[in-house]
């Protein structure tokens, strides 16, 4: 791993807000995933990428997109470790050429476009949960 | 204040107040594994560490030691149960007061030792005074009208 | 001005080879206060101890320093010879010249210094040390067991045997606790029942013990070796001298509605009931919340039917005062509520059920008379899931953070109870880790699931939902990589254990400390695992942490040695370095009493004696039969007023002195 990469990890995160060391590998986060079935990296091994500061797995990931953002798995999580707030924080790194949280409601139209273009797509749940905590 | 041998060799002066169930066990455990320190370490027993005054220290300082070293037992081992959590706390406190006052760091320290860690006393003992040693005397305190 | 001997030792040529043991003797003979000093060969030996009784008489001593060994080895020796020429034993001080000297220098000169230094420091000590007097407080030889389960059975038969009157005050109306629920135990599978009530019967029959069943502790006051207990007896409607068993009443009651506890709520029972058929003793209690009689006034059938005129409704609580010289708490467990684990669907569906209440399926004196059956539709179940875990070893609000440590070995117990039973059933057993340290337990577990088929998944349960009659379970298989998705006819959670509700106010009661989840702490987690750090109060089993039954059975024996050591005093001799109270100094603040870890610190309302001015005031005051002498309100206390006897501020002062002179 390189040294930034490993920066780059911990600066996820830290954004993210959870600790990841918490991680008891029950795999409750996976079991209780409703996407699970679409995901190629499931929610327990999100976080086991993360704490190993695996950036560019975490990245690339399908899951990334696919993940509904209902925070299943973060109200059952035994040991509050919030795996879905990971996957935020990395699709916020995905997505703010900036670097951090710099979404704005004008910005989506733009973006949105961009995303249908290149042929992602972008779950509705996204948008609703980052304009909840970051648009103010 | 230290004992100026023939050779000119700085002995510092090192108060050690250990617990009587945990590190003067350990003290003991060491003697008897022959594991040797400086004769500079001079060890006061007391119950537990919290019965360690802070005041204790500051009078050691004011009569010349160089160095205050407090051991205890293991946190959660403690004896009496949390003796030792509230020494931690007033140690805390009181190193950050003889830093403010100019005491440097090296000169107090805080060691958890067991019974069974005869050998890791005889290491902080060996260790402490050789930092001791290398800050040289402490006068900052030193209460000269109590010389004799 | 004290008159003070020194005595160095030799230890033969332990000390004696590398400290100069007469420059010592010569050094300190300028010391204040020192009227006399010498050296000999071993002052432990008998020679060695006629020399300091004689130079006491001689010299008339008032105290002695012995500069020898670490006084955690011959101390008491020295005060026991103090004490035999006339002295206090405790005007006896150490200078420990051999485990801290001689034993780790190798310079002679140096560590001649450093003895003469040490000793020195014992001297100034000593010349402030004022004979103490160990407090003598004789010992009620009687014991009181606090929950009447297989730990407080135990504690109390090994208790009796000795031949000591033992008390075991039971909230229920039996004994028998927990493990009377059980049908088998692992890891040997034989019935819970039969290896109990042999107990029970043995604990009622037996000549020194008393049973108190549906009774409770309200009081406790004093300390060890003198607990007065308060115990309130409540009523059972019942005269259990008069009672014969029968249980007609039980059959003609017409209130049969009640949930029965004994069958975790999955029976009902009558109003006037007898929890189990072997409970102790076999006498019914009136539920008098579900009672005809008692919330209408219109019924009495069970008065009318008792052939022995046992019923009586007048019947009061009584309040009993007891004395006692140790308590045992022994106030068991429960399972946590796993209501608000609403991804189980607990509340919500009948066929989701706790261990607990598929260990009263399995039993054949159960409500199913042993037949394992969905309780929806009575039907037996083909696949069923075990989650492990539950509310274990979990950080959120609802669940409890430490390992429960029963449920891997009993999951294992009911998946193969539940083959062997029923070899067609599927069953799944969900698990985080399997824990299994234990004599014969990890053979137990793998017997399970290669001899059984009993399969183990490590993964969790996420979410358990009923369709169409059956339980749709969503789990992950972390190994697989893979969500699993289970058609079940039956989950069973092994939900987390927590203390016993009412071990919080026994602990109050007992002024014993307890961690953050309630289970009683011990003095020391290692060495004295059954003591609480309240001198006099024993821990059993499971109100001291996690335990299955042969840990809970060991921890009873254990904390009925400690208490037959305690019984078997005439009188305890207490520790006289405690601390006290300098009255006119106190200003009432409190803060020693919040330190205080054994509770021995208390306010009263004291006149006192202030520059001449009387006043009344608020001043601590220390129990000395409760207090440990840790020192702990010594430097608390904000005006200085109190101190450790034995080990007081000016002692340590002046020893700090000595060593810096």
């Amino acid at each position: 791993m390189r040294v930034d990469e490993k920066t780059l990890a911990e600066d996820i995160v830290r954004m993210s807000g959870t600790n990841v060391k918490k991680c008891m590998k029950c795999g409750k986060c996976s079991a209780t995933c409703p996407s699970f079935e679409d995901m190629d990296v499931h929610p327990h091994s999100f976080v086991t990428m993360a704490e190993e500061g695996d950036v560019a797995g975490l990245l690339k990931s399908k899951s990334l997109w696919k993940c509904l953002s209902c925070f299943a798995c973060v109200e059952r999580c035994p040991r509050g470790v919030e795996p879905a707030h990971l996957i935020e924080a990395v699709r916020f790194f995905a997505l703010s050429p900036q670097g951090l949280n710099k979404m704005k409601p004008d910005v989506v139209p733009i973006f949105l476009q961009n995303l249908e273009e290149k042929g992602a797509e972008v779950p509705q749940q996204l948008l609703t949960s980052a304009f909840r905590k970051y648009s103010k | 204040m230290p004992i100026n041998a023939e050779s000119g060799e700085f002995k510092p002066m090192i108060v050690a107040f250990c617990c009587n169930w945990c590190s003067y066990a350990g003290a003991d455990l060491a003697g008897s594994s022959r594991l040797s320190y400086p004769a500079d370490v001079k060890i006061i027993r007391v119950p537990c560490s919290c019965r360690v005054n802070p005041l204790f220290m500051l009078r050691a300082f004011q009569r010349g030691a160089d160095g205050v070293i407090m051991c205890g037992c293991h946190p959660g081992d403690c004896h009496y149960t949390s003796g030792n959590y509230f020494a931690r706390r007033r140690m805390a406190l009181l190193f950050s007061m003889l830093e403010y006052l100019g005491i440097e760091k090296g000169r107090v320290r805080v060691e958890w030792v067991s019974a069974a860690e005869g050998q890791k006393f005889a290491i902080t003992m060996n260790q402490f005074a050789e930092t001791v040693a290398a800050l040289g005397e402490c006068k900052r305190l030193e209460d000269l009208r109590c010389q004799p | 001005m004290q008159r003070i001997g020194v005595f160095v030792c030799w230890c033969g040529s332990n000390i004696a080879a590398t400290v100069d043991v007469d420059a010592v003797a010569q050094a300190v003979k300028t010391e204040p206060g020192v009227a006399f000093s010498t050296n000999y060969q071993y002052m432990c030996s008998e020679g060695g101890q006629a020399i300091i009784r004689n130079a006491i008489a001689e010299h008339k001593l008032t105290g002695i320093v012995v500069c020898a060994c670490s006084p955690r080895m011959h101390e008491a020796t020295f005060r026991k010879t103090a004490a035999t020429a006339g002295l206090n034993p405790y005007m006896v001080e150490i200078a420990n010249i051999r485990e801290q000297c001689s034993w780790i220098h190798k310079d002679r000169e140096k560590a001649t210094v450093k003895a003469i230094i040490l000793s020195r420091a014992a001297v100034a000590k000593l010349n402030l040390d004022s004979p103490l007097t160990a407090g003598e407080t004789p010992v009620t030889k009687r014991a009181l067991v606090i929950g009447g389960g297989i730990a407080g059975i135990q504690t109390a038969l090994d208790i009796a045997d000795a031949g000591y009157e033992v008390d075991i005050v039971e909230k229920t109306p039996t004994i028998g606790g927990k493990m009377a629920m059980l049908d088998k135990t692992f890891p040997t599978l034989d019935c819970s029942a039969c290896i109990l009530t042999p107990k029970m019967v043995d604990a009622a029959a037996h000549e020194k013990i008393t049973l108190y069943t549906y009774s409770e502790v309200e009081k406790v006051s004093g300390f060890v070796g003198n607990f007065t207990v308060d115990i309130r007896k409540r009523a059972r409607s019942v005269d259990a001298d008069r009672c014969t068993g029968c249980g007609d009443c039980m059959e003609k009651c017409p209130s049969k509605k009640s949930k029965s506890e004994f069958n975790q709520g999955l029976s009902n029972r009558s109003a006037i009931y007898i929890p189990f058929a072997q409970a102790i003793p076999n006498v019914p209690v009136i539920d008098r919340e579900a009672c005809i009689k008692f919330q209408t006034g219109k019924c009495g059938v069970c008065q009318k039917i008792c052939s022995a005129k046992a019923v009586d409704y007048e019947q009061q609580d009584e309040i009993m005062t007891r004395r006692y010289g140790a308590i045992v708490a022994a106030t068991g467990f429960k399972t946590i509520n796993l209501g608000r684990f609403e991804e189980f669907q607990y509340a919500q569906s009948p066929d989701v059920i706790t261990s607990l209440e598929f260990e009263r399926l399995c039993n054949a004196a159960g409500p199913t008379k042993g037949k394992v059956m969905r309780l929806s539709n009575h039907e037996t179940p083909k696949t069923v899931v075990f989650v492990q875990c539950v509310g274990s070893r979990s950080t959120v609000e609802c669940g409890k953070t430490y390992c429960s440590k029963i449920c891997c070995m009993y999951t294992a117990k009911h998946a193969m109870l539940l083959k062997e039973k029923y070899p067609e059933t599927e069953v799944y057993v969900f698990y985080i880790d399997v824990r299994t340290p234990g004599k014969g337990f990890d053979e137990f577990y793998r017997r399970a699931a290669e001899e059984y088929g009993v399969r183990y998944v490590k993964g969790m349960v996420g979410k358990v939902a009923e369709e169409n009659g059956r339980l749709r379970v969503q789990a992950s298989d972390l190994i697989a990589d893979k969500q699993l998705v289970i058609e079940a006819d039956m989950v069973v959670l092994a939900a987390a254990i927590e203390p016993d509700p009412s071990a919080r106010n026994l602990a109050t009661l007992l002024t014993a400390s307890m961690d953050t989840n309630d289970f009683f702490t011990e003095a020391h987690p290692k060495l004295r695992p059954v003591e609480s750090p309240t001198a006099g109060v024993y821990l059993s089993g499971v109100c001291q942490g996690p335990k299955d039954i042969p840990d809970t059975v060991s921890q009873a024996g254990a904390a009925a040695a400690k208490v037959i050591g305690l019984l078997a005093k005439d009188k305890l001799v207490g520790n006289p370095c405690v601390a006290g109270c300098n009255e006119p100094l106190c200003n009432g603040c409190s803060a020693c009493e919040l330190v205080c870890p054994y509770g021995a610190i208390t306010y009263e309302e004291k006149t006192v004696m202030d520059h001449g001015v009387r006043e009344q005031r608020r001043v601590a005051s220390v129990n000395e039969a409760l207090c440990q002498g840790c020192g702990a309100c010594t430097v608390t206390c904000p005006s200085g007023a109190m101190d450790l006897k034995g080990f007081t501020n000016l002692q340590i002062m002046a020893e700090v002195d000595a060593i810096c002179r």
